[in-house]
């Protein structure tokens, strides 16, 4: 039992960890979303395994809100951004993807050399679990740096918090009101970055957030 | 005689056959004399290094009172020079025997026969010195006659500038190597090898004696980012010499390098295998992504060397972290792969330079754009082309693929590393060393394919025919081996294990008692190939194919125009080219090794002049490394331009506080 | 010994006798999702016989190589899939060669037919040429990280090996396995040219790849180089299944009945195989070539991390 809850969660840690590349690698904005509620149902599972291994019921609350919210609620309501703004479809990245994957591919590296490092000590779960969340919210970070799109931006704010979940479920004992102060704060900061991007599409004609900085420019 | 005794005699007389050659070398008689005699010379180094590789004892140590009066000079085999004599004096003998034929098209030979028996000798010297001094002398005097040769053609613009980037890099190379051996000598002054062996130095000096021997040696073989000189000066010299420079003469680097790194700098440290897996592994890229996207046959060979000395040096790198892990086994395996892959390289590098130079002498062309058909023209010197492109680009069942998968094994054994950072380079490495492989197999499908295959796109191509016998016969030897060596790694291995011993302290298990000929590196349950059964599965199976269609399909054949689609266009320069070929991979990797600048020069609807595409193509590292280097060495120059026009008070005052400034250092030396 | 014997040459005529009924049956399922009719399930079996016994045409300016290239790249395919260990482990001669060792015979493959689009002299060949040497020079290295994975989790690149591990159960649920399914299943797509890399279907269009490079072909020589494209997509498929679906294949030594029954399951996971690539084709579209490196290079990556994952954490357990 002990072997096989290793491999689930692990698996289904790993799987976040994939499906964070796989949201690197998407160039479409519908695709990128689809994506991301696929993650978000990856993290649902793993979270709600952890409620099953470590008979923690309120994990069971968090794994439904991930999925309620993450899979369904956020993607709908981007895609009906994009749809109502007429957001061009294709993502620009500032880097190539080969690039973009190999810096990914880096980061992972050093995630696990820092957990190595400073958790070499706690178990090989522990560890790991960490170590892959570490990993997501760096990958997430990467997004949002190397996207030029504003929505890709929040896609990956979204993935870098899904990491944080992660790590959160991992721990034991983690209390029920963190968790929902975590996703009620995603939820306002949609709603926060819909509200801007609706603002910067009327002002600029595009959402490409390079536009900002030229106004700032001009600003000066 | 001894081993050594014999290679010493060998030495002399090709030095005196280098003086012969000069006298005699307007006159057939002349080429006849020198390469026949340099033939019989090499056959006899080969059986001799062969024996004692074989026998795998140390030889004895010979010394003869030359040089240095207190020092005189060292002389020694043991089985790794041994080896290296091995790939030397065979890839000299297939040399010589090209040149037999091949020297016939020499314009000058005085310029080439004084020198081709000399730089020879100067290879095999170094190989068999055994101190500090008599190394360096035979060192500098073999990349002196290596440099003569590359002046050959010296009425060419490039190749002066080729020998001249070559003569600052050799210097600087020999400095290194001179630091190196300064280190391991100590303040004692060890000239000998075996008293630096007796006397490891301390960690911090061994470390700097590593990483001046990776300078010194690395340059010369050709290492990412010492490169640059080698794709100029190895394709300026005659296309033999061409074959000995990038075959024989970089693997003398890596002896040196092995020398220096593995038998005389002490305890291995882990950390120092970290440059030398990245240098390696990025040496390898560099170099095959330079070699695609050359347009010169000899110059995509030329860096096509680099390529796999960087995969002999990632094997290399392999070995000295397993010895520095204690993992004896796996070392004696990365270190026979690398051995393995330098003796490979010899064989089938000499190959394609030999085709290479067949190609030039048929036609006078070595631009990829302006070959084109040359298997229907030349089908014997095409075959061996095609064997020894195969061989490089690692095909089963040919020799490359057999030191390349050993690579691929090492690098499955390095999990075990206690070091995080190995760990996780190991697997990057290995990733780069799969990539390589995969580019030059696509490099070589595009040196042979452009050159041999399609129609010919000039008229030279169009008129070209076979070449003499001798170099078919020097093509054909070399091919055979590529073939043998693949078919029987087993025993190539097994040969290597004297040499192992001494480099790493292991060698592999021996395989010449697995079943059928195959090779295990570790068990047979882990990972085991055999070369001769896929072989033979390979030739069966095509060979059942081709007899059942035949037999009961059909076997009619008519000729017909080429259908293109509909679209045939009888014009040769529709076809791709071999800038074309290499576009897709020049988009995706390009920017890893160069500028790149596309230019599109598109007409306007209605006009009649053609569309252009021009295609700069800048060295990154030229740009960034040597550039500013040069430019700084200029404005020392400039600076220092001054001090010729003083007066000569001041001269002496120059002299006279450079004196004074010496003393001073003297009296405060600790 | 015999009967090894035998069943070795049961298995090496089992993957060339399925091979074609396996393109049969992808086509099969995209014309019925399709909602055409579609031919029947041997119509693959029919277009080779047809094809063999035509008059082979061969362009003036070819050489040689081009009329030799067929069967070797025929009979390299055939050899590595001979070596994969489909419904039995453990046969005379699965050791001869190892994964690295397949992989680089159908490198050989690739390398010859790089050689015959050159060899006319097109530019139709030399364009498939191009393309292929590109794609190959992503896929190879991205296998090869794939075969670290799997060698580190089963202490092997023998295949049989490897496999019998894998039906042991003793693997258990690894993030490394489920990374290297999907770029290995990647691979598969960019090797055997399928959408979304390239359509097998397709000629006369710029896009083309594989299709380019046998354009100068006909006759046996074509006949024999399509099956020699069938026979990769088979080996793919037989890799998959070997590697991560072993069940129900009979191990090393196992009883002349079991070994049958494998064959059976084999045959059966091999058509189904077929099914779910005929649904996968239907349902995505073909990309740019430009966007290939991209897509290939994304199964290296997650190949690599796979590989790094299991370096980082193996020797800690």
């Amino acid at each position: 039992m002990k072997g096989l809850a290793f491999d689930v969660s692990h698996m289904l840690a790993g799987g976040l960890v994939l499906t964070s590349f796989l949201l690197l690698y998407q160039n479409r904005l519908y695709a990128l979303l689809n994506m991301y509620s696929l993650q978000a149902v990856v993290l649902s599972l793993s979270v709600a395994w952890q409620a099953f291994v470590q008979d923690a019921s309120h994990l069971y609350v968090t794994a439904f809100i991930a999925l309620l919210f993450k899979a369904v609620v956020i993607p709908l309501t981007l895609h009906r951004i994009i749809a109502r703004l007429g957001i061009q479809r294709d993502v620009e990245n500032v880097v190539g993807a080969g690039t973009t994957m190999l810096a990914g591919l880096a980061l992972v590296a050093l995630a696990e050399v820092v957990m190595l490092r400073i958790a070499g000590g706690a178990d090989v779960l522990a560890r790991e679990d960490l170590a892959f969340a570490l990993s997501v919210v760096l990958l997430g970070l990467l997004m949002m740096v190397v996207r030029r799109n504003a929505v890709s931006m929040v896609v990956g704010f979204m993935s870098l918090e899904n990491g944080l979940i992660l790590a959160a479920a991992g721990a034991k004992g983690m209390p029920l009101v963190v968790e929902f102060a975590v996703a009620f704060s995603v939820l306002v900061a949609l709603v926060v970055i819909g509200v801007f991007l609706f603002r910067i599409s009327e002002r600029f004609d595009s959402i490409d957030a390079e536009a900002l900085d030229s106004f700032r420019e001009r600003g000066r | 005689m001894t081993a050594v005794a014999l290679c010493l005699a060998a030495v002399a007389t090709l030095l005196a056959l280098a003086l012969a050659g000069g006298f005699v070398a307007a006159t057939s008689f002349g080429r006849a004399l020198v390469y026949g005699g340099t033939l019989a010379l090499s056959l006899l180094v080969l059986l001799v290094a062969g024996d004692a590789l074989l026998v795998g004892a140390a030889g004895e140590t010979l010394m003869l009172p030359l040089g240095l009066p207190w020092v005189g000079a060292r002389f020694h085999v043991d089985p790794l020079s041994a080896f290296f004599l091995v790939v030397v004096s065979l890839a000299a003998a297939a040399a010589s025997l090209y040149a037999l034929g091949y020297g016939r098209h020499e314009r000058d030979p005085g310029r080439v026969l004084p020198f081709f028996p000399a730089f020879l000798a100067g290879m095999i010297l170094v190989l068999v010195a055994a101190d500090a001094y008599t190394f360096l002398l035979s060192w500098e005097f073999m990349s002196l006659a290596s440099w003569a040769l590359v002046m050959a053609h010296h009425r060419e613009e490039q190749n002066a500038r080729a020998a001249y980037v070559y003569l600052v890099m050799a210097s600087f190379g020999t400095l290194a190597l001179l630091v190196a051996f300064a280190l391991l000598a100590g303040p004692d002054g060890h000239y000998a090898f075996a008293a630096m062996r007796a006397a490891p130095p301390a960690a911090g000096a061994a470390t700097l004696a590593f990483l001046a021997a990776l300078v010194g040696a690395g340059s010369k073989a050709g290492l990412a980012p010492l490169h640059v000189w080698l794709p100029l000066a190895h394709p300026a010299a005659p296309s033999h010499v061409s074959a000995m420079m990038s075959g024989a003469m970089t693997k003398v680097a890596v002896y040196a390098f092995i020398r220096i790194a593995f038998d005389l700098a002490g305890s291995p440290d882990w950390r120092l295998a970290i440059p030398l897996l990245i240098v390696g592994a990025a040496s390898g890229i560099i170099g095959v992504l330079q070699a695609l996207m050359d347009n010169d046959l000899k110059r995509v060979l030329a860096y096509s060397t680099i390529e796999n000395i960087g995969l002999v040096f990632v094997g290399l790198g392999f070995a000295y972290a397993f010895r520095a892990a204690g993992f004896p086994a796996a070392a004696a395996l990365a270190m026979t792969a690398a051995l393995l892959h330098a003796f490979n390289h010899a064989v089938f590098k000499s190959l394609l330079f030999f085709g290479a130079g067949a190609v030039l002498s048929a036609t006078g062309e070595r631009r990829l754009d302006k070959l084109g058909g040359l298997l229907n023209r030349m089908p014997a010197t095409g075959l061996f082309m095609l064997v020894g492109a195969a061989a490089i680009s690692a095909l089963p069942p040919l020799n490359g693929f057999v030191s390349e998968w050993m690579i691929l094994q090492s690098v499955l054994l390095s999990p075990s590393f206690p070091q995080w950072t190995l760990k996780i380079l190991a697997p990057a490495v290995g990733a780069g060393v799969a990539l390589t492989a995969a580019l030059a197999a696509a490099c070589f499908v595009r040196a042979f394919g452009i050159p041999f295959l399609g129609r010919p796109r000039s008229e030279a191509a169009e008129r070209a025919g076979e070449v003499d016998r001798f170099s078919l016969a020097a093509m054909a030897v070399l091919a055979a081996l590529c073939l043998v060596a693949g078919l029987f790694p087993g025993q190539a291995i097994d040969a290597l294990a004297a040499a192992t011993d001494l480099a790493v302290g292991a060698h592999m298990p021996s395989q010449s008692s697995m079943p059928w000929l195959s090779i295990a590196p570790v068990a047979a349950s882990r990972s085991s190939y055999n070369g001769l059964l896929v072989g033979v599965f390979i030739l069966m199976s095509a060979t059942t194919a081709s007899t059942i269609i035949h037999r009961f399909a059909s076997g009619a054949v008519r000729r017909a125009p080429a259908w293109d689609c509909g679209f045939p266009d009888s014009s040769p320069s529709t076809q791709y080219s071999g800038e074309s070929f290499s576009q897709p991979i020049r988009r995706v990797f390009g920017r890893i090794a160069f500028v790149v600048e596309e230019r599109i020069d598109m007409p306007r609807p209605g006009e009649t002049r053609p569309a252009r595409l021009e295609l700069r193509l800048g060295d990154r590292i030229w740009n960034t490394l040597y550039r500013p280097l040069i430019v700084a060495v200029e404005r020392a120059a400039v600076q220092l331009n001054r001090l010729q026009f003083l007066t000569i008070r001041q001269y002496l005052g120059v002299v006279f506080g450079a004196l004074v400034a010496l003393l001073v250092v003297l009296a405060t030396w600790p | 010994m015999i009967v090894e014997l035998v069943f070795q040459l049961l298995q090496v005529t089992l993957v060339i006798l399925i091979a074609p009924l396996l393109t049969g049956v992808v086509r099969a399922t995209k014309a019925r999702l399709t909602r055409r009719r579609g031919p029947p399930l041997v119509q693959p079996y029919r277009d080779l016989v047809r094809l063999a016994r035509k008059e082979a045409i061969v362009a003036d300016s070819a050489s040689w190589l081009f009329r030799v290239t067929p069967y070797i790249v025929f009979a390299s395919t055939w050899v590595a899939t001979a070596l994969i260990p489909t419904f039995a482990t453990g046969l005379l001669f699965s050791w001869s060669a190892d994964l690295i060792a397949i992989i680089a015979l159908l490198g050989a493959g690739r390398f010859f037919l790089a050689l015959a689009g050159l060899d006319v002299g097109t530019s139709f060949g030399g364009l498939g040429s191009s393309r292929e040497s590109l794609f190959g020079a992503l896929a190879e290295p991205a296998m090869i990280v794939i075969v670290f994975s799997l060698a580190l989790i089963a202490g092997s690149t023998q295949l049989s090996t490897v496999a019998a591990f894998m039906t042991s159960g003793a693997v258990g649920l690894r993030v490394t396995l489920a990374m290297a399914l999907v770029a290995f299943i990647i691979v598969a797509l960019a090797e055997n040219g399928r959408i979304p890399v390239d359509n097998p279907a397709t000629h006369l269009e710029l896009t083309m790849v594989h299709e380019a490079m046998i354009l100068e072909y006909s006759g046996r020589h074509l006949a024999v180089i399509e099956l020699a494209a069938m026979l990769k997509l088979a080996l793919y498929v037989s890799l998959i299944i070997c590697v991560f679906v072993p069940w129900g294949s009979a191990i090393a030594d196992a009883s002349v009945a079991d070994r049958v029954v494998g064959a059976g399951v084999y045959v059966a996971k091999v058509l189904a195989a077929g099914v779910a690539l005929g649904v996968f084709e239907t349902s995505i579209a073909k990309m740019r070539v430009f966007r290939v490196p991209d897509f290939v290079g994304a199964a290296l990556m997650l190949g690599f991390l796979g590989a790094l994952l299991l370096f980082v954490s193996r020797t800690l357990k």
